[in-house]
């Protein structure tokens, strides 16, 4: 568990129950789940490729988990992303973390997005009617990362 | 030798994924690395775009890093994940 980067698609649904299924110690399981849009910006996306940093990108993303498991108390934590071709409906990314209580996974999600997004060596590029563009990254990701 | 990969857009605008550097005493930081490359002018003028980020031997660094023999670096625009 804890980070896998793929191109095969996966379901957010099974990565959750994981989280919980051989632990009854957890109390809490707190998930997010990034889905691929078919539009942004008000233009039509038909189609995504995801680039990465091979290596640096999970090396990235479980040290985002070693930050998170400093500042709370977590039992499991689990990040996927995917890399490659994608299309519009299909889940991207999942966050998932459990806690004996729910604070400390609410936050600690929250934490490992912001830091995802900031940090990891992943890039998008979107296809559209009107040609193939690199997505330019957002100042409300750097103020939100900015936060912890 | 110093190792050097391009990601994303800056990969796509230079035509090229990486390139191997001899060593040379005089790269103290990726900062002087980055000048060096920019000095090649015409597209290289893309290393200059002030939220570059970088990466020594897969660690996100910040132009300042020192460097050394063998490392491996890359230059990349802001990540867009998740």
């Amino acid at each position: 568990m804890a980070v896998q980067v793929q191109t095969a698609g996966f379901d957010p649904g099974q990565c959750l129950n994981a989280l919980h299924q051989a632990d009854a110690s957890v109390g809490a399981v707190v998930s997010f789940v990034g889905y691929m849009r078919d539009f942004n910006d008000g233009q039509a996306v038909a189609r995504m490729f995801l680039e990465h940093y091979p290596g640096m990108t999970e090396k990235a993303l479980l040290a985002i988990e070693a930050q998170a498991r400093e500042r709370w108390p977590l039992l499991h934590v689990h990040i996927l992303h995917r890399v490659g071709d994608l299309a519009p409906g299909e889940p991207i990314v999942f966050v998932g973390v459990s806690s004996a209580h729910r604070q400390a996974a609410f936050s600690a999600c929250d934490f490992i997005m912001d830091y995802l997004k900031t940090r990891a060596p992943l890039w998008k590029k979107e296809q559209g009617a009107g040609g193939a563009h690199w997505v330019d990254g957002r100042d409300s990701d750097q103020q939100a990362a900015a936060r912890w | 030798m110093i190792r050097i990969s391009y990601f994303a857009r800056y990969r796509e605008h230079l035509g090229q994924s990486g390139e191997q550097l001899e060593w040379q005493p005089s790269l103290i930081s990726i900062e002087t690395l980055r000048q060096q490359l920019l000095q090649r002018g015409g597209a290289w003028q893309v290393l200059a775009e002030s939220n570059l980020m970088c990466a020594r031997n897969q660690e996100l660094v910040s132009p300042a890093e020192p460097l050394a023999d063998g490392d491996e670096i890359a230059f990349f625009p802001p990540v867009t994940g998740g």
